[in-house]
């Protein structure tokens, strides 16, 4: 994907280089116009209360008051708050995304082998009707998963929202699949040949052949744990099991008066660790999203 | 499908064992499919015909709860609110993403700008949600802070009936960047060749961009049109944490099907009329994206075809 040259020769005439120009000018502000509220909120985070919530323009925090000692004071505010306890609802959310991302991973990959790799009876109807589903709307279903739950004994527990993940997800068999159908045939053909069942194809070709792929599914699964509110707030019923989404809405309305700065330490806390990610796995984003679209 | 030969011996019991391990195979998905999937849609179905309070069990009442819904102000509140809030954020949110992407393909620097522009979407909602409540906020919020740079009084955003679902609007706004993304890669997979012919009939950046950038990206447009809509139906956290003092913002402009369902389901204890709720809300989605494939094979250009 590497960036074009711009055009050159003939098309370079006096307009069409204004036109570049305005054009480029104009993804600046959209930059600065799309970071902004991020950087808006970690600048509040490191103020103090009065001047976070004054009227002042000042971009920067004013060295003079947001001294190290402040910012440690906001941040462990928020850290050690006694009503939303932030390292609890950490520890919850790791759980749920280490357990919830491992068996989505795994049992998406081996769905997506069976119906990329076995011509059984049945699997085109199968899949299809796989693909159906990725047009249901949770909140369609959320009211009879929570009696479902219910039943078998889950509801106060983190089981709802990581045990599923153990069966697959349509989107992430859909994108594996894919993956899978682009490896060639001879591969596990040769394998085979070589006395290799299934099982021995999975691992030994399959598996370290999609790791790009593996990873997409991994990485957009946990962000997607990570941010998910609505079903942790239907199945979840201890403040004890709350993940961070659930317990930066708690600290949002938990008192009166919203001291905005702590607010925006907390936000910034949530959000960092998916920024971080980002950073690091730029490429697989990009890509995963590009092979879930680009394919219809 | 294939059809179904005769079969003896080992061939059989060879087509058999295929069966046997592509089902296997398949079979985790076969419980999720089923336990998570189809049997809440029909226990959503059976419940919509019953009165269900969570503890006392369901009651058989027919259509009771269909028929009282039509007659349920709230319900046409929320309905009206959730299709106002889906016709107009996704047209917003198609030619911003799709401007945005023709910015990007050609320009220097793509990386950068797609990344700036990417990274939003990432955020939890719930975090957006209070970022956006701080720069919306009527006395020292950053949008009034700015616009009094210039001599304006900006208004209190979110208590304010008329700016409160335009506030919603550009949270979503702000989340396109996936949307992006798929444009700019559909932008890159367009033949150079093309661009090259429309040079040739004197066609300015404009025109070429209306004749062939777009039929070339208008099947990205469709995946884009229904995966966006299909969230926009289901938006909850956002309105639910930016008006969390007065539910569904002033004169509950931004109260969506969704808030309704909850509150019925879990507020409100009435499960058999929440999965009625539900199921219309599922049959106006599918009657939705049926529309949009109906009325895409006309604009949708395929390639190859």
């Amino acid at each position: 994907m590497a960036a074009e040259p711009p055009s050159t020769g003939l098309a370079a005439t006096r307009s069409s280089r204004a036109t570049r120009w305005s054009a480029h000018a104009l993804l600046v502000v959209m930059a600065i116009l799309w970071l902004a509220p991020l950087a808006w909120m970690v600048v509040t985070s490191l103020k103090p209360a009065d001047q976070a919530a004054s009227a002042s323009l000042r971009l920067l925090p004013d060295p003079a008051s947001s001294t190290v000692s402040q910012i440690v004071e906001n941040y462990s505010g928020v850290w050690n708050d006694e009503a939303v306890q932030f390292p609890i609802y950490l520890r919850n959310t790791l759980i749920v995304a280490i357990l919830s991302v491992a068996g989505m991973t795994l049992s998406s990959a081996m769905v997506a082998y069976g119906f990329a790799r076995i011509p059984f009876r049945g699997r085109g109807p199968f899949f299809a009707l796989t693909l159906a589903t990725m047009m249901i709307p949770f909140p369609v279903i959320m009211g009879p998963l929570y009696v479902l739950f219910g039943h078998l004994g889950w509801i106060g527990s983190l089981k709802p929202l990581w045990v599923p993940a153990w069966f697959g997800g349509a989107f992430n068999i859909f994108l594996l699949r894919q993956f899978y159908m682009g490896l060639p045939k001879e591969l596990d053909e040769a394998a085979r040949l070589d006395g290799c069942s299934h099982w021995g194809i999975f691992w030994r070709i399959i598996v370290p052949l999609s790791r790009p792929a593996l990873a997409v599914v991994a990485l957009f699964h946990f962000i997607y744990v990570w941010n998910d509110f609505l079903a942790p707030m239907i199945f979840l019923t201890h403040r004890d099991d709350f993940t961070l989404a659930l317990g930066l809405q708690m600290y949002q309305s938990k008192s009166g008066n919203t001291p905005w700065n702590l607010l925006m330490a907390a936000g910034t806390m949530v959000v960092a660790p998916v920024v971080v990610l980002f950073f690091l796995a730029q490429r697989s984003f990009v890509r995963g999203i590009a092979a879930g679209g680009g394919r219809e | 499908m294939e059809p179904m030969l005769p079969e003896s011996g080992l061939e059989g019991r060879n087509r058999l064992r295929q069966d046997l391990a592509g089902w296997l195979w398949v079979s985790p998905w076969v419980v999720g499919f089923a336990v998570f999937m189809l049997v809440p849609i029909a226990m959503s179905l059976y419940y919509s015909f019953t009165d269900f309070p969570l503890l006392e069990g369901a009651l058989w009442v027919g259509t009771d709860n269909y028929r009282r819904l039509l007659g349920d102000a709230d319900f046409w509140l929320t309905l009206r609110n959730t299709v106002i809030f889906v016709g107009v954020s996704i047209p917003v949110c198609t030619v911003i993403s799709i401007t945005i992407a023709a910015l990007l393909n050609r320009s220097r620097g793509r990386d950068f700008f797609q990344a700036a522009i990417f990274l939003p979407s990432l955020v939890p909602l719930a975090a957006g949600a209070i970022i956006f409540s701080w720069l919306f906020n009527g006395e020292y919020g950053l949008v009034n802070r700015v616009l009094a740079t210039v001599g304006i009084d900006g208004p209190p955003w979110l208590l304010d009936r008329n700016l409160a679902l335009p506030a919603v609007i550009v949270i979503g706004v702000w989340g396109i960047g996936q949307a992006v993304v798929l444009y700019v890669a559909a932008m890159q997979d367009v033949p150079e060749q093309l661009y090259e012919a429309a040079d040739l009939d004197g066609m300015g950046p404009f025109r070429k961009f209306w004749n062939v950038t777009l039929p070339m990206i208008s099947p990205v447009i469709l995946f884009n049109v229904i995966t966006m809509s299909i969230g926009a139906f289901q938006a909850f956290v956002v309105p639910f944490m930016l008006f969390d003092r007065v539910k569904g913002g002033p004169d509950r402009v931004a109260y969506f099907s969704t808030h309704y369902l909850f509150d019925n389901a879990f507020a409100f204890d009435r499960m058999g009329y929440a999965s009625a709720l539900a199921w219309v809300q599922l049959l106006i989605v599918l009657a939705f994206t049926g529309v949009v494939f109906l009325v895409s094979r006309k604009l949708v250009f395929y390639r190859g075809s």
